[in-house]
């Protein structure tokens, strides 16, 4: 229930942003159902190397991908201290380990800007694009990307 | 109240039940065990479909209806003998009506062409069309008079209405037990004209007013064709709590409502909390509510639920369960522990608790008849495409299962009938010359075997013939020419992804798309399919489900740190192997030695991946379970914990399926274990020849 404190003007965007690898990131803020403490994972077999399992989120069984992992960067160290956002992704629910959730932004939308050019192709899949915000990078992640586009047909 | 497209969707609703009391009718004629009244079910049933589609305006539906009813007519007039030419025209003709009625509900309709050959060819069969009718056919709304107690059209005005008064007075008791006179007055007046007069005389000062007592009484004036004993039938209920004097035409009352001033209405509106929330004039019937009695109840009173309620209902009993687990694990490790009471309700929970999922899962459950009713069809077309003569045959159609289960068996079912006359039977002319009747014989028989459903086909053909599968297989390059199988294994080889036996391919099976494809739908519902066969005298394939998709006994066990969950239905036993009962079969296989059975040794944290190697103390209890049809396979775990009811929790929704994992479930400690699949954990071997996992495309 987000009842009040929702924007729905199309040109401000509210962004969720956290730390992992030590890099900002963000998401939009309407793909986010929760953000909660670490907790053990089930493993899952012959899974990829980023799902780090799975856990019980309320009844529903939640994958958890290590984002850093996910990214290609540096996975991260496993403390008690990481948090998962929980996120919808094209009506799936899992939850990206992260190291902290920094804060919440409010940007016009003109404030992101699309990925510079020299980044890899793989980077410029995930990334949507990038907002500079007091003197800091913060990308912004294309949430459908994290997941194969058909996980169903790789099964 | 039903609006215009509910009312629809429950003509479909009927139409199918209909259908098959059609079909079943028919198929009693032929097998000539009709009793007296089954040709006037036949025609019943087309009659009522009839007047359905009429009320919704089906033209093509009615035209179709009528005239395959005046043919059922001849037949119940006894005009018509039923020969077997006629019954397969009927037969053809019913099946083809439940097209029409299935197009209809998808909003389209059937090709008139097809509609008027199949309809012609009845009445052709019926002598040359004889039975026409002389005067144009208009349609006129019929009630429908089935068996489901369901009218479409107008209650025809009835002839003689009465004038019946009617005095009721609630006593304070009647309140008690939640009787509301605003319902009874609304069944009372129904849709005849009526006239209610309260009769507030009893009402006592404000003061005095108790609002547990009951002051008012009711007299009822109405015009209706129902009897006395219906009227009366209406306040059965309420009989003892109240005081009912009911005064027909022309009768002096028996008791005179007690005579009184009037009291302005006013003062019954006064703010005071009447028994009676409801003001009766609000009783004047809704216009338009033409709700009649159900007429003459069927035997077993039944109610249509949403199934969506249902399961919701069983999501919320899966939490209940699960938080069961968790509240006994947290009692039992509380220090207060070892109270006797705490034991006794702990067990009393999780009896109750397994007997409300019991009954749930009753909701769920149906008989496997309707599903059994349509592979009749299946096989009249099947053999008559094939060439072949066939007849199936049903045992055990009353044994129940859960209905997505049903519904997810329908293509794989279908798929096996339909090999079974294409592949499995001979054809007539080769059965008589080795001295079978012309006419096969399809088997399907399903029966309740320890926790489970098991569904067989079963033909009377030739039987599975080796030497040409192997063949055949050899050819496709399935299996090596000089491969040593069993005939188990040579069955077993039907199941192949891409095998088909047939020489010609046929429209109805043999593009290779057939054994494997029900394998695997019947594997997706946590089943198994097993083949026999003895040749020259047939097959069988035995199809063995669970009987819910939401709960099973699990055994809940340890192996590399994990805590995973064995089906408990899949396993044969556990033990403690001997050093001496392993041996090692090259570089890294090993079977396991039980009484002289050699039983491939898989260690579950290695088939998972989650381990290279063992260390010691790591993998030395053995829980041996079964594999489908292939045999048994020893497991080797770390430890086991307990034997418990779990939940059943897809991992498909939120991640994807995984080899050798059935599904997952949540633990009394709210941590998540994964079930694992013995059948498929065992086909995939070592991890080097995984499948590409889920997620991992990138």
């Amino acid at each position: 229930m987000r009842a009040s404190g929702f924007v729905t003007d199309p040109d401000i965007r509210e962004l969720v942003a956290f730390r992992t690898a030590g890099q900002d990131f963000c998401i939009d803020i309407l793909s986010v159902r929760e953000i909660r403490g670490w907790s053990r994972p089930a493993l899952l077999p012959h899974a990829p190397t980023y799902v780090q399992g799975v856990i019980n989120l309320r009844g529903a069984v939640v994958p958890i991908l290590d984002l850093a992992r996910r990214l290609g960067l540096e996975p991260i160290e496993n403390t008690d201290r990481n948090v998962i956002i929980v996120a919808a992704i094209q009506n799936r629910i899992v939850g990206l380990l992260v190291e902290a959730v920094t804060d919440i932004l409010t940007v016009p939308a003109s404030d992101v800007q699309p990925t510079p050019d020299l980044a890899s192709e793989t980077t410029r899949t995930m990334l949507r694009g990038v907002v500079v915000q007091d003197s800091r990078l913060i990308r912004l992640l294309d949430v459908a990307q994290l997941l194969p586009q058909d996980a169903e047909a790789a099964a | 109240m039903a609006g215009p497209v509910d009312l629809k969707d429950i003509f479909f609703v009927e139409a199918d039940e209909l259908l098959s009391a059609l079909e079943e009718g028919l198929r009693a004629i032929q097998t000539g065990a009709q009793e007296a009244d089954t040709v006037n079910a036949v025609f019943r049933a087309v009659h009522s479909i009839k007047g359905g589609a009429g009320a919704f305006d089906l033209k093509a539906l009615v035209g179709f209806a009528h005239r395959f009813e005046t043919v059922l007519d001849a037949l119940r007039a006894g005009q018509l003998s039923p020969e077997p030419a006629l019954l397969g025209a009927l037969l053809h003709a019913s099946d083809h009506l439940a097209d029409m009625i299935s197009a209809s509900r998808r909003g389209g309709a059937t090709d008139p062409e097809v509609d008027e050959r199949v309809i012609a060819a009845l009445e052709a069969h019926a002598g040359g069309g004889g039975q026409k009718e002389e005067e144009a056919f208009v349609f006129e709304p019929l009630a429908l008079d089935g068996p489901f107690g369901m009218d479409f059209a107008p209650i025809p005005a009835s002839q003689v209405l009465r004038r019946v008064t009617l005095t009721f007075r609630p006593h304070a008791g009647a309140f008690a037990s939640g009787h509301d006179p605003a319902l009874l007055m609304r069944d009372l007046c129904g849709t005849a004209p009526c006239e209610v007069t309260l009769d507030p005389s009893a009402l006592p000062d404000p003061s005095g007013f108790d609002p547990g007592q009951s002051y008012l009484s009711w007299t009822v004036v109405l015009q209706t064709e129902r009897t006395d004993r219906q009227l009366l039938a209406i306040f059965e209920f309420i009989e003892g709590s109240c005081d009912l004097v009911l005064t027909a035409e022309g009768q002096a009352p028996a008791e005179a409502p007690p005579a009184a001033p009037p009291r302005a209405a006013a003062q019954v509106a006064a703010p005071f909390a009447t028994p009676s929330p409801t003001p009766v004039a609000k009783l004047s019937p809704p216009a338009g509510a033409a709700a009649s009695p159900a007429s003459g109840a069927g035997p077993r009173p039944t109610i249509r639920v949403d199934i969506d309620r249902v399961d919701r209902l069983v999501d919320i009993l899966g939490e209940l369960v699960i938080h069961q687990a968790m509240l006994t694990e947290a009692i039992e490790q509380s220090p207060g522990f070892g109270s006797v009471d705490v034991d006794r309700s702990l067990d009393q929970l999780r009896q109750l608790s397994r007997q409300i999922q019991e009954s749930v899962m009753a909701i769920r459950a149906q008989p496997v008849k309707p599903l059994f009713d349509r592979m009749h069809r299946i096989v009249r077309e099947a053999s008559m495409a094939a060439g072949k003569s066939a007849r199936l045959v049903t045992e055990g159609e009353a044994t129940e299962v859960d209905k997505t289960i049903i519904e997810r068996l329908a293509d794989p079912l279908t798929h096996m009938i339909r090999n079974a006359v294409d592949h499995g039977l001979e054809k007539p002319a080769r059965r008589e010359e080795i001295g079978k009747p012309s006419e096969g014989v399809i088997k399907l028989s399903a029966a309740h075997r320890s926790g489970r459903i098991v569904i067989t086909v079963q033909d009377d053909g030739a039987g599975i013939d080796r030497e040409k599968v192997r063949q055949i297989a050899v050819d496709k390059g399935l299996v090596a020419a000089n491969a040593d199988l069993s005939p188990q294994e040579i069955d077993a080889l039907l199941f192949l992804p891409g095998f088909s036996t047939a020489s010609e391919i046929s429209a109805l099976s043999g593009r290779g798309v057939g054994m494997d494809v029900v394998r695997s739908e019947i594997a997706g519902l946590g089943g198994r399919v097993g083949i026999a066969s003895v040749r020259g005298q047939g097959t069988s394939l035995t199809v063995s489900l669970p009987l819910t998709l939401a709960v099973l006994d699990g055994m809940v066990f340890e192996a590399a740190g994990q805590t995973l969950v064995l089906p408990v239905s899949t396993i044969i036993e556990t033990l403690r192997p001997d050093p001496g009962m392993r041996h090692s079969l090259g570089q890294t296989d090993s079977v396991l030695d039980v009484r002289g059975r050699c039983l491939p040794l898989v260690d579950v944290g290695m088939a998972l991946g989650f381990r290279r190697s063992l260390k010691p103390g790591e993998g030395e209890i053995v829980v041996v379970v079964e594999r489908g049809d292939d045999g048994a396979i020893a497991l080797m775990v770390d430890g086991i914990r307990d034997q418990r009811q779990v939940v059943i929790k897809g991992l498909e929704a939120n991640y994807g399926q995984i080899a050798g994992i059935a599904a997952a479930t949540v633990l009394g400690d709210g941590s998540i274990a994964l079930i694992l699949d013995p059948t498929d954990l065992a086909v995939t071997g070592p991890v080097a020849s995984r499948p590409v996992p889920p997620l991992a495309a990138e």
